[in-house]
């Protein structure tokens, strides 16, 4: 049944038409949805290539691709899907069209730079894009060196440009963030109203603005060494191919935090709104993110244990591990503690969420494995390592995008999406995530090494079972992807609240008008009031 | 939050012209010292230079001197980064060689 359209209300949407209201925009929203458009295109080139990977795996010769190939399909994939998808996912999507609504801001602090940020990420993966047709690059994403600056005859500089734009690309939406949210709360939004989502963006923005430049400054010397042949990191010049290391990790340690704490936003978000109640301890999830966005910068070297790196160096970076662990497990029990006595409903956003706790929970104890020197020497650059990453980006950063997705697709879009099939797909990635990435833990802890596409026959049986579950779950993102455009036309029409929420985002209409608000929204309850708001419903009731 | 009074401390242009000249003679310091054989010393030296230079850059022709304390904050939050990256590098860099390197 086609439902008609609220074509009454001016909004975002219908404010403006053609091709040039869009590439122009200066509207938060907009430019979320250019980001929008943006990542899913890179999310399935990276799919495609994690098909090409999983299929060459089924059989234990190397018997689809040669070894070449299959380093750049792994590079790709990852290159796709770090620096074009996860990284932008949540902040340039979820949080530029919501940041500013949630602290009631008609818009960033710098609506122009955040026009540019889309363009640079444009920029940015046309040059990587070009790279992946023109012949594709085989350093793995980590670049590392003497290979990339000698030995590689791939599109490394191609590759590197695209990521080296992209970054400020992530530079400036961090630095937007952080002045929209210092100087642009609504009145009455005070530090500590503020949704635990913006503190988690706020965090990542911090982790953007310092960790970034320095990827820069590492590329630039990559780029310097390989075509001016600079001693930077090559022995027989001066240099020291472990500095590559020290630097690509100062940045590329916070950036799995780039792609979590977002998420963890998210997941705070949902758990409140779908148990009915404020976060428990509220303050501590809130500095929980500042903390991990700090600590996050002082373990880099856990990626080095066997890289020549001191072992003093590696006792230091072990011992400083494990200190992130503790503000993420205050998230984990603040969340668990927030459902106790909740009134808790199981719609899409809040499985996605319970998804998020379990994986992103398996993800970080695995990563307490890897922090231990002697046991990261057993299952290094192993499938232990790739299980456990695709455990925190995927089953974390992934889960926590998918279900701000679902949660905020009726205020972005003014519809609803169908709950009996999301909830389907919700369960369908769930059981497909862990049929992946669950048998490849066996795997690397048996000794399989990652990045090899030919290996011994007694390790087919889990790799057959990693990729039909890599099936079952690609079948779980296609679900929603369907579903999604029918919504657009043929979903309920969505309510200004669908979910009975307390944040500012849902005191505005469905779609929100162009300037967010109709009037500048005054700010009097703390944040995830459901106690002042379920009194007043029963005194209204 | 901007500070109305960030506006009113530009510095004359007398003043820019002073530390333009005084990056150009550092530069020419940096370049003259690296022609004398000073051992590690050269290395310290290019980098003290490199470190004024710096300042004067931040403090003079970004207005650091007269920003409000949020904007210092920035500044020094850059600075502890760079800390940070430099000390925990060094963890590695000044401790390598006291286990030596098997075989050798």
């Amino acid at each position: 049944m086609i439902t008609a359209a609220p074509q009454e209300r001016e909004h975002y949407l219908n404010a403006s038409h053609g091709l040039k209201s869009w590439l122009l925009t200066k509207d938060h929203k907009r430019i979320g949805l250019l980001y929008l458009a943006t990542i899913t295109l890179f999310f399935f080139i990276g799919g495609a290539f994690a098909t090409l990977i999983r299929v060459e795996l089924l059989t234990p010769q190397g018997n689809l691709v040669s070894s070449e190939t299959y380093n750049k399909l792994f590079t790709m994939h990852a290159v796709s899907m770090i620096f074009f998808f996860l990284i932008p996912s949540i902040p340039a999507v979820l949080g530029n069209f919501f940041l500013p609504i949630m602290i009631g801001a008609r818009d960033l602090a710098f609506p122009r730079l955040n026009l540019l940020s889309w363009y640079l990420l444009v920029i940015g993966g046309a040059f990587s894009l070009f790279a992946m047709i023109a012949g594709g690059v085989d350093t793995g994403w980590t670049f590392y060196t003497p290979y990339s600056t000698t030995y590689s005859n791939s599109w490394v500089i191609a590759t590197a440009l695209g990521i080296f734009i992209a970054g400020f690309s992530s530079i400036l939406t961090g630095l937007n963030f952080i002045v929209t949210v210092h100087t642009m709360r609504a009145p009455g939004m005070t530090w500590f109203r503020m949704p635990l989502f913006v503190w988690a963006n706020y965090a990542t923005s911090l982790i953007q603005v310092l960790g970034t430049p320095v990827l820069a400054v590492t590329i630039v010397l990559l780029f310097l060494e390989r075509v001016f042949h600079l001693g930077i990191f090559d022995p027989a010049r001066g240099g020291d191919p472990v500095l590559f290391q020290h630097l690509f990790w100062f940045y590329s340690h916070p950036a799995v935090y780039i792609m979590v704490l977002p998420s963890m936003g998210v997941v705070s978000e949902i758990i409140s709104t779908f148990s009915r109640k404020a976060i428990f301890g509220y303050a501590f999830v809130a500095f929980s993110s500042v903390a991990i966005a700090v600590l996050g910068f002082l373990v880099w070297g856990h990626h080095m244990f066997v890289s020549g790196q001191s072992l003093y160096a590696g006792m230091v970076f072990s011992f400083l591990s494990y200190f992130v662990a503790i503000p993420s497990a205050i998230k984990v029990f603040n969340w668990t503690a927030t459902l106790y006595k909740g009134s808790i409903s199981f719609q899409t956003p809040m499985l996605y969420a319970f998804g998020f706790i379990g994986l992103f929970t398996v993800g970080g104890l695995t990563g307490l494995f890897l922090a231990a020197l002697g046991m990261d020497i057993h299952v290094t650059d192993t499938y232990f390592v790739v299980a456990h990453f695709h455990y925190i980006m995927v089953g974390g950063a992934l889960m926590g995008y998918l279900g701000g997705m679902h949660f905020w697709w009726p205020k972005i879009t003014g519809r609803m999406y169908p709950e009996g099939w999301a909830k389907l797909s919700a369960l369908v990635i769930f059981l497909g995530f862990n049929l992946t990435f669950f048998p490849q833990f066996i795997l690397g802890y048996l000794g399989m090494p990652r990045r090899y596409h030919v290996y011994p026959a007694e390790f087919q049986v889990l790799n057959v079972l990693s990729t039909a579950g890599a099936s079952v779950l690609a079948v779980g993102y296609v679900i929603p992807m369907i579903y999604f455009i029918w919504s657009l036309r043929y979903g309920k029409v969505a309510s200004a609240n669908p979910w009975g929420a307390t944040g500012l985002e849902w005191k505005t209409s469905s779609p929100p008008p162009v300037h967010n608000f109709e009037e500048t929204p005054v700010v009097t309850h703390e944040a995830y009031d459901y106690a002042s708001l379920m009194a007043e419903e029963v005194e209204v009731g | 939050m901007s500070d109305p009074h960030e506006q009113t401390h530009i510095d004359s242009v007398g003043s820019y012209v002073k530390i333009l000249l005084a990056l150009l003679v550092a530069t020419g310091v940096t370049t003259a010292v690296a022609r004398l054989d000073l051992g590690a010393f050269n290395t310290v030296v290019a980098l003290s230079i490199a470190s004024v230079k710096m300042l004067l850059v931040a403090l003079f022709f970004m207005h650091i001197r007269h920003s409000n304390k949020l904007t210092k904050l920035v500044v020094a939050g850059g600075l502890l980064w760079l800390a940070i990256l430099l000390l925990l590098t060094m963890t590695d860099f000044a401790t390598r060689g006291i286990l030596g390197v098997p075989g050798k």
